[in-house]
């Protein structure tokens, strides 16, 4: 009776009206043409970026009334005044060392801070503390950096850094480098846990099974494993740090020095072209090119780092397929 | 035969104490710092907070200031950028994680693709100013091939100049790789066995797609989309580049009309030195941060309501 | 040998014919293979397997794990062009047309032979759109066709009388057995020539292997099937002609009974009898 109702079915199914196979092809075949294109998209993004950022870092290096300039100069000058004084004076030394104290002051804060929280997510917390936690370095992730950078100015300078020391002006390295700790602290908290929670249980349990405490565990087993992934998820924070505008242009000062006492302000590559993008230098003059150069710099330093950071990411994933 | 000193007892009950007691220390710094967060804007900026606020335009004496120009061209923005990057962002993380096979040109996109993401959003600034607000220089502002008239919704102008159209683009750019890269995420962990299933059915790769792993994609993906966008309404620096800090005294009509948005508002007023300005700077900050939750809320909601069961 | 069931052809290397030769079919024959060799990356996972399988009959595919079934069985309907690095060499045909012809249509070929997984794998949509989903996909129905469609289908993988007041509840809500002969009536709604079982029964209980047993032996008069099992019971139980591989060969291949009972390779005798594997 059964095998009755199945030739039934292989009947029916042969009544409908065939769809065309040739629309379908080219159905297909444009599809496919338009989702190419789409990836193809991202590519020219970062052909045009890299295009315009070289051709205007040329235009700068290469003006006729400025033959000062060179590369050499740019990159081993120790003096970065291009709107003061009678000649400006084009060395990037002190945009670098502002840009890197702010983020070493960064990282010193959230990498520590970070790990230690994606541990107690991974290995502590029951799963109602995580989900509640895990809220909670949403809505930090999710707040705007201009948010961090007015926190800087009317909190964390006035009221925990100026009470420490009087040496601490209302703009300095310190403040800033602090809220910029606090912008990557959820992306070094959530990256590091997702390296942690990779690890296999069958690791742990291997551990517990010899005795091991669970610091003996999570020291001695979780993270060495997930280091790698730990490590990626540190530089991948760091270039958010350094690539940070909003919040160095609040808080960290407008002064571009050589120096690294986190209490006097420091001007950032990326607080640099703010100012100039914001202000009415002329679009030809050299002030406003120098910019480009400045972003390029950035650029270089950003990429490697992530390149760097995806390295990582690809062989420490790899390692556990 | 034994050998060898036994650690003591008290030693690692010692270390597994202080492990747990760093751990939660560090959790607490997080849970604190947000707090502190909250607080301060709260205290500083519900005073100001009123409906004339959310209503009123700019203006020198904070007293009379309000957000409605940034406000509504932080959504103009945003639904722009909403409509160039969640498609695009979806279409090429479909082409890499269901056409695109192995090989060397694939990995170098991908490659390309989380280059891209850590590329600071300023320098994204740049390229908007060169490609969208002066066409690369082909086009003079004053000599623009324009479309449409100016009363129209679709008026538009090449080179677009500062202008929304140019503002949402930018930060169409600036989400695109986050965009793309939680799409792949969402469409890598959708069962290879239903593609499967599909595939011996004689599904083409499209029909796979289409009606498979895309809808069981789909809430994941929106999650993705929504958080790309609450990225989006909080930049600040693209835009900064592109057209500086504009006063606006009308909302925006059409593509072509200027804009600023909340979070350079904030960032105008929070850069003032006198204290009635950071008032007024805290609450475009509340009204910032309702807009995020809202967000969120939404991405919530989405989750749970098409989050259907998947096997593994 | 009045009537082969199954045969393999002799071991001879030079007895192949070449590529282009047109193959002589007899009417009772589904699918022929000829020196059919099969690589992952350089990995070669089957040797010159040269088989025929009977049209409208039920061929069993036995073996220790890794010699090779699952992948022979995804050569007969190309899901492998979805690995990369899969590749084969040799001839396969299904009713004459060559399966390893690169200009061949996949697609169409998938629509003529219906495949059934280890792990039962329905879509997260209704039962209803479950059944209905490859139709859809090959022809345009009026609805009318399309429910009579659906519930034949789910009638011949006797399933119907258990969903027939739930169809458009979600197929994720049927238990493991039902989800499996739910994907057997997806399969059967596309009309194929040829169904492809590969393990059905691993993942299930005792009860629902059953009824799949005997949902095998029914669709046996309507279609060509070649099933995979580890269950050599089962294999005696459903099926007429039995194939048995070791390390990527054919050792033996012949009716059923004569397979089970009387053996002529040694090694088909040990695992059929237990005694390795
Ligand atoms: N996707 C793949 N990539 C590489 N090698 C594979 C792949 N799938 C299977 N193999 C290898 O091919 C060989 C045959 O595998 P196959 O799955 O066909 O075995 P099987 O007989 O079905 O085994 P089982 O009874 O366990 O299902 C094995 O050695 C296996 O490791
Ligand atoms: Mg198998």
């Amino acid at each position: 009776m059964t095998s009755i109702a199945a030739r039934t079915a292989a009947e029916i199914s042969q009544r409908g009206r065939i769809r065309s196979a040739a629309f379908q092809g080219f159905f297909e075949g444009s599809i496919k043409a338009t989702l190419i294109a789409l990836t193809l998209l991202s590519v020219l993004t970062t052909v045009v970026i890299i295009a315009v950022l070289v051709e205007e870092t040329i235009g700068f290096f290469t003006m006729a009334d400025h033959p000062e300039i060179s590369l050499w100069s740019f990159f081993t000058g120790t003096e970065w005044s291009p709107l003061l004084g009678a000649k400006p004076l084009f060395g990037v030394l002190p945009l670098i060392s502002g840009t890197l104290l702010v983020t070493a002051i960064a990282g010193i804060f959230a990498m520590p801070v970070g790990l230690l929280t994606a541990v107690f997510l991974s290995e502590y917390a029951s799963p109602r503390t995580r989900s509640i936690l895990k809220s909670v370095l949403e809505v930090l992730a999710g707040v705007p950096t201009v948010v961090y950078g007015f926190f800087a100015l009317t909190f964390i300078t006035p009221y925990l850094l100026q009470p420490l020391s009087s040496s601490f002006g209302t703009y300095n390295a310190m403040g800033a480098g602090i809220a910029v700790g606090i912008m990557i602290l959820p992306i070094v908290c959530s990256l590091s846990e997702d390296a942690l929670r990779t690890v296999p249980q069958s690791l742990r349990d291997g551990a517990y099974a010899l005795g091991a405490t669970k610091f003996d565990v999570t020291a001695k087993v979780v993270i060495p494993a997930g280091l790698s992934g730990v490590v990626a998820a540190f530089l991948l924070a760091l270039t958010r740090a350094i690539g940070e505008t909003m919040i160095v242009a609040l808080a960290a000062g407008g002064l571009a020095q050589l120096t690294v006492n986190p209490s006097q302000q420091v001007q950032t590559m990326t607080a640099y072209m703010v100012q100039i993008f914001l202000g009415d230098a002329p679009a030809a003059g050299v002030e406003y090119r120098s910019s480009y150069a400045v972003a390029f710099t950035l650029f270089l330093i950003t990429f490697i780092m992530t390149w760097t950071g995806a390295i990582i990411l690809k062989r420490y994933r790899e390692e556990y397929e | 035969m034994k050998t060898g000193r036994t650690i003591p007892q008290a030693k690692r009950i010692l270390s597994n104490r202080l492990m747990w007691a760093a751990c939660l220390g560090a959790t607490t710094i997080a849970v604190l710092v947000l707090s502190a967060l909250l607080i301060t804007i709260a205290i500083e900026g519900t005073g100001a907070l009123s409906w004339s606020f959310l209503t009123s335009f700019a203006s020198r004496k904070p007293a009379q200031a309000g957000i409605i120009a940034p406000l509504m061209g932080s959504i103009w923005v945003c639904a722009i950028c909403a409509i160039v990057a969640i498609p695009v962002g979806i279409g090429t993380a479909i082409y890499l994680e269901e056409y695109a096979r192995r090989s060397r040109i694939k990995s170098l996109i991908q490659l390309n693709i989380s280059n891209l993401s850590g590329v600071p959003s300023i320098v994204y600034g740049i390229l908007a100013l060169v490609a969208f607000v002066r066409f690369f220089g082909i086009r003079s502002a004053d000599d623009a091939w324009t479309f449409g008239n100016a009363e129209s919704i679709f008026y538009l102008q090449i080179p677009f100049g500062p202008s929304v159209i140019a503002g949402g683009l930018t930060l169409a750019l600036v989400v695109l790789p986050i965009m793309i890269i939680s799409s792949q995420e969402a469409l890598r962990s959708v069962p290879q066995s239903l593609r499967q299933a599909a595939l011996a059915l004689g599904s083409t790769q499209w029909q796979v797609v289409w009606h498979v792993t895309l809808p069981a994609a789909l809430p994941t993906i929106m999650t993705g989309a929504i958080l790309s966008m609450s990225r989006a309404i909080g930049e600040a620096a693209p835009l900064l580049v592109i057209g500086g800090f504009l006063l606006v005294f009308q909302t925006p009509a059409n593509l072509m009309s200027d804009f600023t948005v909340l979070p350079l508002q904030i960032y105008n007023w929070a850069g003032r030195p006198q204290s009635d300005f950071h008032k007024i700077a805290a609450a475009a900050i509340i009204v910032q941060l309702v807009v995020l939750l809202a967000f969120n809320t939404i991405a919530i909601i989405i989750r749970q309501k098409l989050q259907r069961p998947l096997q593994s | 040998m009045e009537q082969p069931t199954t045969t393999s052809t002799p071991h001879s290397h030079s007895g192949s014919p070449s590529i282009g030769e047109p193959m002589t079919l007899r009417n009772d024959t589904a699918i022929e293979m000829q020196n059919l060799s099969a690589w992952y990356s350089k990995n070669q996972v089957l040797h010159a397997i040269d088989l025929d399988i009977a049209a409208k009959q039920v061929c069993a595919f036995i073996g220790p794990s890794g010699c090779g079934k699952s992948t022979l069985l995804r050569w007969l309907n190309r899901m492998n062009d979805t690995i990369p690095g899969a590749r084969a060499t040799g001839k396969i045909a299904l009713h004459g047309v060559s399966l390893l012809d690169s200009a061949l249509d996949v697609v169409d070929l998938r629509r003529r032979v219906g495949m059934v997984f280890q792990k039962p794998n329905p879509f997260p949509k209704s039962i209803f759109d479950n059944v209905a989903f490859g139709p859809r996909l090959h022809r345009i129905y009026s609805r009318t066709d399309l429910e009579e469609l659906v519930e034949q289908s789910l009638r011949a993988s006797a399933l119907w009388d258990e969903v027939k007041d739930r169809l458009t509840s979600s197929a994720l809500g049927l238990s493991g057995g039902q989800q499996q002969r739910l994907c057997i009536a997806r399969a059967i709604a596309v009309g194929p020539e040829l169904l492809l079982m590969d393990e059905p029964c691993s993942a299930l209980d005792p009860r629902s292997t059953a009824s799949i047993e005997e949902l095998i032996r029914e669709l046996r008069a309507t279609y060509t099937i070649v099933i995979v099992t580890h269950n050599m019971q089962q294999a005696s139980r459903v099926s007429d002609s039995t194939a048995f591989f070791y390390e990527g060969k054919l050792v033996e291949t012949g009716p059923t009974d004569v397979l089970f009972t009387t053996p002529k390779e040694r090694r088909t005798e040990d695992y059929v009898t237990g005694r390795f594997g």
